[in-house]
């Protein structure tokens, strides 16, 4: 593996969030390093669509504490686009559309956002109808979806096919994938996993979110976290899944003092 | 969190882009509008006499007339008595042949918009007939147009070397007494462009019109007339910037369309006059009557604007469909931003049998802009198997703009179809941060956004026109939301 394994990407420290006057992360820590592919579990509500919000800068999320630490600088202190501009890319849980801007139009908008801050020239039409084929074949999208509006009219599986397009033109240091399994079929699923597996080494690092573990089966991830009402209650590796997996959340909740409705959570 | 100011708010502050002034002398007539300075008008320009005296018509129509206030804009009363009524740039007898020899302050200008009138015309293969002020200063391609018959020329050469079809179409579409404006228009109009097509001739190039406002509360007062003649087609195009000011400036132009049998005009504007400041202040007065008579059967009008500039506008380019089987269009965006106030739309009349019309508008408010559609759609009598279809979308930003809609539809026959959509839609913050996240900065995002959401009617624009009018839609919602 690579001289940066084990260098930290990013690193949350005691990170609270509110929404609104509620508070949904409670004090969250957590290192991912060069390479890794790290699966945030837990059951709804838990907090985990907030964070992959929070580390992408949407706003509407107002952190009351801690600090968030990418590449060494402050991440908390970019705007929406630096962030993507730096490396990080977010695929949505709900992708959005933009009536009457061509996908591959917006594509092509954002990959030159991305390249012009890296220093690299900027693509024409013509080298970039060459990049994105390429891609689109490893990605199994089909062509037609370029030309139609973004997201406009695209099934669920196809929004989540263009958001791993997406990431492999854009190719991130750090993807944050929140529920990419939610509202697939097999097939899918296995085309998306595959997409994202093809895009893993050692330069880049992953952030699953997700609900269920059948997406760890496809993509088998270095380390698992659980996250209830706001806390990381457990984290291991791999052979965490499989513990969830027959038990459930259940006797997690119970080990941290909680009841399902989140009593006893501070 | 992160980013602190709204950003649709910043772009909505941002400085018009276009905002010099020329600094060139001009000979201009002291302020006030009688009788003796419509003659000075009509002299300098030797004039016949039945055009001076089209014009005294018109004038004494006009003083009888009043001002319209039915539609949906405020301004402060306007003194036409204040404004001056004539302004040329000087040396107006040795005009320039060729570009070389064109005051090249003038050029500069045009360069500062965008413009290279050189390259314009030699690469695009458009031929500009450039409208500075009053007069025009440069005439491109005009030899190569003649060879298929066609003539380009500024409306007062056409007076002198065309007088026939001058005087057989000028005010019949749209008569000097129709409005307000119009009667002013036809009283004291200084300039403009002249288009014959001949028969049979489709016009080898996008003819190109820029209309400049420069003379300090000068009204320009530009009369366009555009005559395709039987199965034949031109494109043209307008476009439009001018210089910042403090004094509120009007224009009030009349443009007439006339398509014979199986002709078809395709009229294409994009507007970016000074749009005054956030208060409102120094904007142009858009008071324009267009219109277009598909005179033949098979003809057809299809008009196309951007309008993202002056403080208040006031258009209405309309299609009367005589001919049977003739079809009008009607492609719009409209941004107001700021203070700006726009009331637009079309009216589609429908005389001849088995006509149809398309109306496409897409209204845009930002800032303080309010933005209203009027459209009427008429189906008379005789017009059996008329259709009209209309699609009226208006997109809000932030919420201290307006969007309103007035469709008018006047049905008479029963074989009519007449349909009616309308929406309204803001920019939503979900759009806006998935744009941002994947590295497009807020001006960039809404930009895109707004562009996808006027894209049918951009679509319609010639190619060049396009890129341009997708320009100005972003430089404008950095300075309204463009």
């Amino acid at each position: 593996m690579s001289a940066n394994e084990k260098q930290p990407l990013l690193v949350i420290e005691d990170l609270w969030v509110q929404v609104e006057d509620k508070t949904i992360l409670k004090g969250i820590d957590l290192t991912v390093n060069y390479g890794e592919v790290h699966a945030i579990m837990g059951p709804n509500g838990s907090g985990k669509s907030t964070l992959a919000n929070v580390l992408a800068g949407r706003e509407g999320y107002e952190v009351t504490r801690g600090q968030v630490t990418y590449k060494g600088r402050d991440l908390l202190a970019m705007p929406p686009e630096e962030r993507a501009r730096e490396g990080i890319f977010l695929a949505f849980q709900y992708p959005v559309e933009i009536p009457g801007v061509n996908n591959i139009y917006f594509l092509k908008a954002a990959v030159n956002a991305v390249r012009k801050h890296r220093g690299l020239p900027e693509l024409d039409a013509m080298d970039f109808l060459e990049l994105v084929k390429e891609k689109m074949a490893q990605m199994k999208v089909r062509e037609e979806m370029l030309y139609r509006a973004v997201n406009e009219g695209f099934s669920g599986g196809e929004k989540k096919r263009n958001e791993i397009l997406q990431m492999a033109l854009l190719e991130p240091t750090l993807a944050i994938l929140d529920e990419i399994d939610s509202g697939l079929d097999i097939d899918a699923l296995r085309d998306v996993a595959d997409g994202v597996n093809a895009l893993r080494g050692p330069e880049r690092s992953f952030i699953m979110v997700t609900h269920y573990q059948r997406l760890l089966h496809y993509i088998e991830p270095d380390h698992i976290h659980v996250l209830a009402y706001g806390e990381v209650i457990r984290s291991g590796d791999r052979t965490l899944a499989h513990e969830l997996e027959e038990r459930g959340y259940g006797w997690l909740l119970e080990e941290a003092g909680m009841d399902a409705q989140g009593a006893g959570a501070p | 969190m992160s980013s602190a100011e709204d950003p649709l708010d910043r772009l909505v502050k941002s400085e018009y882009k276009a905002g010099f002034v020329t600094d060139i002398e001009e000979e201009s007539l002291p302020p006030g509008l009688n009788e003796d300075v419509i003659r000075f008008i009509s002299a300098k320009k030797g004039e016949p006499d039945w055009l001076l005296e089209w014009r005294l018509a018109a004038f004494r129509e006009w003083q009888k007339m009043t001002e319209p206030h039915w539609a949906h804009v405020h301004y402060p009363p306007i003194d036409y008595q204040a404004i001056s009524y004539w302004a040329a740039p000087k040396r107006p007898e040795d005009r320039p042949q060729s570009l070389d020899e064109v005051d090249p302050e003038l050029l500069e200008t045009f360069e500062k918009l965008g413009i290279p009138l050189h390259e314009r015309a030699a690469l695009a293969g458009v031929a500009v007939d450039a409208v500075f002020d009053s007069v025009s200063v440069a005439t491109t391609f005009k030899d190569k147009l003649a060879e298929h018959g066609i003539i380009f020329c500024p409306l007062s050469e056409a007076v002198r070397e065309h007088p026939e079809l001058v005087r057989k179409y000028l005010g019949k579409v749209v008569p000097p007494t129709d409005n307000f404006f119009a009667a002013l228009n036809s009283a004291v109009f200084s300039e403009g462009s002249f288009v014959y097509i001949p028969k049979g001739v489709r016009c080898p190039m996008e003819l190109s019109t820029y209309f400049r406002i420069n003379a300090a509360a000068t009204g320009q007062f530009e009369r366009t007339l555009i005559i395709a003649d039987e199965d034949s087609y031109v494109s043209y195009l307008e476009g439009c910037t001018a210089p910042m000011r403090d004094e509120n400036q009007l224009h009030a132009a009349v443009v007439e369309l006339v398509a014979e049998r199986g002709a078809h005009i395709k009229y294409s504007t994009v507007q970016n006059w000074y749009p005054g400041d956030e208060e409102g202040r120094g904007g142009i007065y858009n008071f324009v009557t267009k219109r277009g008579l598909c005179k033949g059967d098979y003809s057809k009008i299809s008009w196309t604007q951007v309008e993202t500039g002056s403080v208040i506008t006031w258009k209405y380019p309309s299609c009367i469909l005589r001919g049977d089987h003739s079809v009008g269009e009607f492609y719009s965006v409209a941004l107001s931003n700021l203070r700006q106030q726009a009331d637009t739309g079309t009216k589609m009349i429908h005389i001849g049998k088995h006509t149809s019309s398309t109306i496409i508008s897409k209204g845009i408010s930002a800032g303080h802009g309010s933005n209203a559609y009027r459209g009427l759609v008429k189906v008379m009598d005789g017009a059996e198997g008329a259709r009209n279809f209309t699609q009226c979308d208006s997109l809000l930003m932030g919420d201290t703009c307006s969007a309103h809609t007035f469709p008018y539809i006047e049905v008479r026959n029963p074989s009519a179809q007449v349909e009616h959509e309308a929406t309204t839609s803001k920019i939503s913050e979900d759009q806006l941060f998935y744009c941002r996240a994947r590295g497009l900065d807020a001006e960039e995002a809404v930009s895109l956004i707004v562009n996808g959401f006027c894209k049918e009617v951009i679509n319609e624009l010639p190619m060049e026109f396009a890129v341009e009018a997708q320009k100005l839609l972003g430089v404008s919602l950095e300075g309204a939301v463009g």
